[in-house]
């Protein structure tokens, strides 16, 4: 059958189970979008933003499982691209982008809207293609697709000639089959290194599982919590594997990492072993490398080898799935019941809970937290996706919903890329529409890809937008708070009234500054048709506690503060890090201090100014005033 | 830092040069030397690469060439009985008094001389990268105007081709890999 290279495109999308994908035209993809009309059977996804494209191909490749696709022209529209795929190759999500290019006689030439995509793009995907003949298109495309779902998942973009499109070549998708010579997808790991694995789970006194989103990407929650359940191994998870095993299981510890929970933190170190499955050691997870699990032996089941010893020393790597790995470890693990071990947590962690937001009864502030909490107790018994931006309430999510699912939790880990939550959302909406999408952002990356909002309203769908709102870049200012004497330099962000943003997009705007009200707040979300968008005006200078300061050792963490005590004295003895040092946190200016609760509509707050030149002179004399000055100026009630 | 020689067979594919090149840069390896040509199979080239890093290093990189599509297969030979060559053109000033001193060298490098001026000669030379780096230095005190490198090829002695299985394949990694890859410490951003 003679085809076009455009509905070649479209043919093999089909043959790939696409149902939708998510684009935005021009001139080099034009003749892609001109045989779309032929294919009625894929959705078209008209984002407002490339980026929003690529993470709403990311969102829906997170919730479904499948591979997502964007559609961009060549130049500015690929270009545009470069973030979304960066972040779903950070965090191996399966997308592929399908770029226009110029004709290939001009590539080279610096032609109208040429950019040498493939080369741009080669760090930051997966594998890419640059198409030059009709011929060669419907094999790059079942190569791009075979290549981003299996092995280590991530993304495959497929620049394709404007020419190559509009000529014609026989299309056989048999015919087309991957040839991929030197592709190793499926690696198995050695008989000597489960023999090695197995003595040393046997033997461990102290053992702890590091579960990461390995397990969800290989379906494998139910052999954890069998190896958990065994051998009485607690786990410890991390951001993007929250929800692989259920925050309710008695074996599940909780977060680990510079946000996790100290007694998490504290167990890794104080562990005799390391089981890690499908995690890569991120230094979001480990603190300083040094004095990381000094103890521990180390076992690792990975599917990409470069990430065994990429970043912490092995002792057993069990290369290959995940799944396959533990169900030939299993049958061998000896039951085990690590009463002492099983003890000193729980020791540890009675230590920590005190210390939690959620003690601190309704004193008229709302706390971002308490948001997150309430907004979890009222949706739990849904079938929900929460999808986080990144920033404070990226951890406050983290910390404060529990997720039960795996993929009920989409979020950022890996690039940390503000602006992801919102096209993620509508992405992870198609690709579950029967489920509750939640998106839970911060002020400043809602404003980078709040677009989208006329995405979601031009497709009808419903996503629900939960803006912690604190008038601050605030994890960024959090750092400054305790790194950089509070010199808040341009972290005060203003907004526009969100609730107005909302309602301009023919959407539903809502706006919530008590914590009563956070529960009746998300009915009413819920009972609504329509997307919409929540304002929840929260304390603006709250910080995510507990924390590991970059470079300190992993149980070297910044606690949390006991947040009763601190609201009747405003005394700030209990801010210390364990080391000692804590002459900069203790200055720390208190959530639930003397400020008034927030009662004004954001509307009607003043602007933050920018606080360039009143920091540097202030900061002159001590960093308090400038505190002062920074927070009057960030205030905006 | 020690040197590693590690060969990859990739698929004879546009672009395939620049993404090992952008891999060794991306993960902060330095290369010492590149070289890549045909082999005796249609379709696969061969690539020579002398990388700075400790074994341990040197895993990493075979793990991280291994995750290109293209690359067939990887060898490390550092550790093997190889052959390790490197072609060098050297111009080289000389006068009627040095000519002869010159010559003698070539003669001792078995070296040859390719193309005679009456100031200079082109010498061609062959052998390990640490014979060219002597012949180097024996014609530098005569000046040389021009001198030119092709970087090192190599070889594995002996009867066998290179293992169609290279252990990394089989998920063995060096023990300390860690510890002379990792980056000191945690990264300081938001
Ligand atoms: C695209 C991008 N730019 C900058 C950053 C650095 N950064 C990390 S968190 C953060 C602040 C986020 O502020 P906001 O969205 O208001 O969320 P909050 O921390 O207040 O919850 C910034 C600027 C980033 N992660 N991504």
């Amino acid at each position: 059958m003679k085809l076009t290279g455009a509905e070649i495109i479209w043919e093999c999308l089909i043959r790939e189970g696409v149902d939708v994908v998510f684009g935005y035209p021009g001139g080099a993809i034009l003749p892609t979008y001109d045989a779309m009309t032929k294919y009625p059977q894929i959705h078209h996804v008209l984002t407002r933003h490339e980026q929003g494209a690529t993470h709403m191909a990311d969102g829906y490749a997170r919730a479904s499982g499948k591979v997502g696709v964007a559609i961009a022209t060549s130049g500015p529209g690929a270009t545009n691209m470069v973030t979304g795929i960066a972040t779903a190759m950070m965090d191996s999500s399966p997308i592929v982008c399908i770029t226009g290019q110029v004709g290939s006689r001009a590539l080279g030439t610096d032609a109208f809207q040429e950019t040498d995509v493939t080369g741009v793009t080669l760090p930051v995907t997966k594998h890419n293609y640059l198409v030059t003949k009709t011929a060669d298109i419907a094999r790059v495309i079942r190569e791009a697709f075979y290549i981003a779902k299996s092995g280590r998942p991530g993304p495959v973009l497929v620049d394709i000639t404007k020419d190559a499109q509009q000529l014609t070549a026989e299309f056989d998708w048999e015919a087309a089959a991957p040839k991929l010579p030197g592709y190793r997808p499926n690696l198995r790991a050695l008989p000597t290194e489960y023999e090695r694995a197995l003595e040393l789970i046997n033997s461990a006194k102290r053992p702890v599982i590091l579960a990461g989103q390995g397990i969800k990407l290989s379906g494998a929650t139910a052999q954890v919590l069998e190896l958990a359940d065994t051998a009485r191994i607690p786990i410890a998870v991390t951001l993007l594997g929250l929800g692989v095993v259920p925050a309710s299981s008695p074996f599940n510890l909780g977060m680990m990492g510079m946000h996790g929970e100290a007694w998490v933190n504290q167990a890794i170190q104080q562990a005799d072993l390391l089981i890690a499955l499908g995690m890569r050691f991120d230094d979001r997870v480990t603190g300083n490398l040094k004095t990381y699990a000094p103890h521990a032996k180390k076992i690792h089941v990975e599917i990409d080898p470069s990430e065994v010893n990429k970043n912490v020393h092995v002792d057993v790597p069990l290369i290959g799935d995940l799944r396959e790995v533990l169900e030939e470890l299993l049958p061998k693990v000896r039951t085990s019941d690590r009463g002492e071990w099983w003890a000193k947590i729980a020791e540890m962690k009675g230590d920590s809970a005190v210390r939690d937001i959620q003690a601190l009864p309704d004193n008229g502030h709302l706390y971002a937290a308490h948001v997150i909490n309430d907004l979890w107790r009222a949706t739990k018994d849904r079938d929900t996706i929460v999808v986080t931006d990144v920033g404070q309430h990226q951890m406050w999510e983290a910390q404060y919903y529990r997720h039960e699912k795996p993929r009920s939790l989409i979020t950022s880990g890996g690039l940390g890329t503000m602006g992801f939550a919102l096209p993620a959302a509508i992405g992870a909406k198609f690709a579950c529409p029967e489920k509750d999408v939640w998106v839970v952002v911060g002020d400043g990356g809602f404003q980078m890809t709040s677009c989208e909002l006329a995405t979601a309203e031009q497709e009808g769908i419903k996503v629900n937008v939960a803006i912690i709102n604190n008038a601050f870049l605030g994890m960024v200012r959090q750092w400054q708070e305790f790194f950089y004497e509070k010199r808040y330099a341009a972290t005060p962000m203003t907004g526009p009234d969100f609730v107005k943003l909302a309602e301009a997009y023919r959407l539903n705007g809502l706006r919530c500054d008590k914590r009563a009200e956070v529960n009746s707040t998300v009915k009413a979300v819920l009972a609504d048709k329509r997307t919409t968008v929540v304002d929840f005006v929260v304390e603006q200078e709250d910080a995510v506690f507990p924390m590991v300061p970059a470079g300190a050792d992993l149980d070297a963490m910044i606690r949390r503060p006991k947040r009763e005590i601190l609201a009747e004295s405003g005394a700030d003895k209990e801010w210390q890090m364990p080391n000692g040092e804590s002459a900069a946190v203790s200055e720390l200016t208190l959530t639930g201090g003397p400020s008034k609760a927030a009662s004004v509509p954001a509307a009607k707050r003043k602007p933050a100014p920018s606080l360039k030149k009143k920091s540097a002179e202030t900061s002159k004399k001590s960093s308090r005033p400038v505190v002062a000055k920074a927070t009057k100026a960030g205030k905006r009630r | 830092m020690p040197k590693h020689t590690l060969i990859a067979y990739v698929e004879d594919v546009p672009g395939v040069l620049n993404r090992v090149a952008s891999l060794f840069r991306r993960r902060n390896f330095n290369i010492d030397s590149l070289t890549v040509g045909r082999t005796e199979q249609a379709g696969v080239s061969r690539l020579t690469v002398v990388v700075d890093a400790t074994d341990a290093g040197a895993r990493i990189v075979e793990a991280n060439l291994y995750k290109l599509v293209n690359v067939l297969r990887v060898d490390d030979l550092t550790h093997k009985p190889a052959l390790n060559r490197e072609l060098g053109l050297v111009k080289v000033k000389v006068t009627a008094a040095t000519r002869s001193q010159v010559l003698e060298f070539v003669d001792m490098f078995r070296a040859r001389v390719v193309d005679v001026d009456e100031e200079s000669l082109v010498i061609e030379v062959t052998g390990t990268p640490e014979k060219i780096g002597k012949f180097e230095m024996v014609l530098r005190p005569y000046g040389i105007l021009e001198l030119v490198r092709t970087g090192s090829v190599s070889m594995a002695r002996g009867h066998d081709k290179l293992s169609a299985n290279p252990p990394l394949v089989r998920a063995e990694v060096a023990a300390s890999a860690a510890d002379d890859h990792s980056h000191a410490g945690v990264s300081m951003s938001v």
